[in-house]
């Protein structure tokens, strides 16, 4: 009997997968549900083995009617072929996403045959120092955005001693955390959210690498609560892992003790920020902690704490199966590795794109993107999420890393990048970033709460022809103030959209103007 | 598939229940009050004080929690809830479009605007390249039209088994 393989994931149910599924399941056949390649534009994407174990085929778009029909065949016009040699996917070079799509993603076996564990057991073998010194190799940075190198951050966990939580006796069970960012707020982006939902052990087998290099005995995922698909993957992955001694008090037998819990989010935005995440799980509102101390130190319940994204944990496993040196070959100079990219917004061809750092991202939108989903010009690309930068159709051709795009006025943030066509109007998408943050500011610094509000009105001055140039001036002026007088990215970074709104694109905020098309 | 939920009536001994055994471990008050919406829809005012003696701390701290975080809510939802992306990605593909679409059959409809609430906006679903987005009950959908956001209202609504004005 053919297994066929229908993808689970959120974006392809959203597009009817689990129709398909269930029309191929009400014909007899057996059906895996995998994560999804990442190809989101020909979602829902199914695929069968015609040898057993052999290279999978599929077809695009397939709907109820397709299966029903039997119109699944090689030949039809929506047959791709062999999947892994469509171009799209041939040309990347995935560590994190190695598996996604290709596995049953809470199926313990399947991971172990596809090579899962093997960064894990291979760091055991290792001691605590020589696994940070790996990955301070592999040059491994912050993919939330921020940047910072791994490897430092866990050595500086590593050298501080675990302690009680804060208002514990001294001599109350002594901590250290691994704690997970899956906040993922930004929009244009969705990779951790494929990742959770599509290979979720990887996720957890970084964490216990992690907690194996720094002396950390718990874990915690903060998912947010928008990504319900993924918050049940995850806690049935963990029930697995732990079961099969993955977790738990003696991880794959050795004296590590370490177990992991999902925190769901409630909706806020700022808590991405890696200060106003640890005061949500400790049940309080999400606000920014000044820093120092830093979360190393002294982070959730005021014990030492590495914080990182999903994305740099569930590099990790990779980076330890096949080398550091591999791994830090890759991509430029002070970007090393790969970056999962995800290209959003009006693209043809949106989805994952993980590849070397140092593409341009012209080739991303163009090349992978296959330009705008309307057919018409891109006008401009917004990359990093909502605090980055709006740049022009005709700097694409910047390569993508954390210092170049620092360079070129912008971030790359956590790899989105959202494409627009000639209709957009960019005065609208400043007055939007302004009104974002005042919707979302924790609102301990007073720039940020009440600058985005002001920064609201002074745009909508400048669009409607009221002193225009004097209302620039001013809104430049409340921009380096909220650059300057902020704590965190959210009222520091607001301004980048903004300024590179009116930069690269002034004459959208001339009064009556809407877009190019006047 | 995840189904938009059934919710308990409200009961002081049952969101004793749930939030025992939450309140023992650090940081409670965000989880007790998702913990309380998750069985009953909401978090009435009567739960705030619960939460607060269960938890240690006092009723402002509750109180501060609860109005800080966009999910949680102090009146029932609508049967099935329907939240449009209002975020940048979907912008780019008719997002700011299809919210007036939608308030407006919203409008000409008053038992479509009761059964999902009209529109609260969400920033990013993480649907991004199948955008726009939209939330219908617990239900992602892609390339989200008015169309298709009726058309998964009536299926839910089939499947909850709700009548014609059954719910106000």
């Amino acid at each position: 009997m053919t297994t066929w393989f229908v993808p689970r994931d959120a974006a392809a149910r959203s597009v009817g997968a689990d129709d398909v599924a269930q029309a191929l399941t009400s014909q007899g056949h057996r059906v895996v549900r995998t994560g999804s390649r990442g190809m989101l534009w020909l979602e829902p994407l199914v695929e069968c083995a015609p040898e057993p174990g052999g290279a999978r085929v599929g077809w695009a778009n397939v709907t109820p009617e397709d299966v029903v029909e039997g119109r699944l065949q090689e030949g039809a016009a929506n047959y791709l072929g062999v999947v892994a040699q469509v171009d799209y996917l041939a040309k990347q070079d995935r560590w994190v996403f190695e598996r996604v799509g290709v596995i049953d993603p809470v199926d313990p076996e399947d991971y172990l045959a596809n090579g899962g564990l093997a960064g894990l057991r291979a760091a055991l073998e290792k001691s605590p120092e020589s696994v940070i010194d790996e990955i301070v190799e592999s040059g491994l940075r912050g993919r939330g955005g921020a940047g910072f190198p791994a490897g430092i951050k866990w050595r500086t966990v590593a050298q501080t001693p675990p302690c009680p939580h804060t208002g514990e006796p001294a001599n109350a069970p002594a901590h250290k955390y691994i704690c997970i960012n899956a906040d993922e707020g930004d929009s244009g982006t969705f990779a951790d959210r494929m990742l959770i939902e599509g290979d979720p052990f990887c996720l957890l087998e970084g964490m216990t690498i992690a907690a194996h290099a720094v002396g950390a005995d718990k874990g915690i995922v903060y998912l947010r609560s928008e990504y319900p698909d993924a918050i049940e993957v995850l806690q049935e992955a963990i029930v697995t892992a732990r079961d099969r001694g993955w977790l738990g008090s003696s991880v794959l037998g050795t004296e590590l003790s370490f177990d992991v819990e999902v925190y769901v989010g409630a909706g806020s935005y700022v808590c991405g920020e890696e200060t106003a995440m640890l005061e949500s799980i400790e049940g309080r509102r999400g606000m920014v902690r000044v820093k120092p101390p830093l979360p190393a130190i002294e982070g959730l319940f005021g014990t030492p704490t590495v914080i990182n994204n999903v994305m740099t944990m569930a590099s990790v496993p990779s980076i330890m199966a096949r080398g550091a040196a591999s791994y830090a070959r890759l991509g430029t100079e002070k970007s090393q590795g790969t970056q999962v990219f995800q290209i959003a917004g009006n693209t043809a061809r949106g989805g994952i794109v993980e590849t070397a750092f140092g593409i341009t991202a012209r080739e991303l939108i163009e090349d992978f993107g296959g330009g705008t989903r309307s057919g018409r010009p891109v006008r401009a690309v917004q990359i990093g999420g909502p605090l980055g930068a709006y740049l022009p159709a005709d700097r694409l051709d910047v390569a993508m890393g954390y210092e170049t795009l620092a360079e070129a006025g912008g971030m790359i943030g956590h790899g989105g990048v959202v494409v627009f066509d000639e209709s957009v109007d960019m005065a609208e998408q400043a007055r939007f970033a302004m009104e974002f943050c005042a919707e979302e500011s924790c609102g301990k610094c007073t720039p940020c709460r009440i600058g985005s509000t002001r920064g609201v009105e002074v745009i909508d001055r400048i669009r409607s022809g009221e002193d225009p140039e004097d209302n620039t001036v001013l809104l430049r002026d409340l921009c380096e103030v909220m650059t300057d007088g902020s704590l965190c990215a959210m009222g520091g970074l607001t301004p980048m959209p903004v300024l590179s709104a009116l930069d690269n694109f002034p004459e959208d905020f001339a009064p009556h103007t809407r877009g190019r098309e006047g | 598939m995840t189904l938009t939920r059934e919710y308990s009536a409200w009961s002081p001994d049952e969101a004793e229940e749930i939030i025992a055994p939450i309140a023992r471990t650090p940081g409670p008050i965000l989880r007790c009050l998702q913990a309380i919406q998750e069985r009953f829809g909401y978090v009435p005012a009567d739960a705030v004080a619960l939460v607060a003696q269960r938890c240690n701390a006092t009723r402002a701290d509750v109180h501060g929690v609860l109005t800080y975080y966009a999910d949680l809510r102090t009146q029932p939802p609508a049967a099935i809830p329907v939240r449009l992306c209002a975020a940048e990605a979907c912008q780019a593909v008719g997002g700011r479009e299809l919210q007036r679409e939608w308030e407006q059959a919203c409008e000409a409809d008053q038992r479509l605007a009761e059964l999902t609430g009209g529109n609260e906006p969400v920033f990013c679903l993480g649907n991004c390249a199948l955008g726009p987005a939209a939330l219908v009950g617990d239900r992602l959908l892609g390339h989200a039209s008015v169309e298709r956001i009726e058309a998964a209202v009536g299926r839910l609504r089939e499947q909850q088994g709700l009548q014609e004005g059954d719910r106000s």
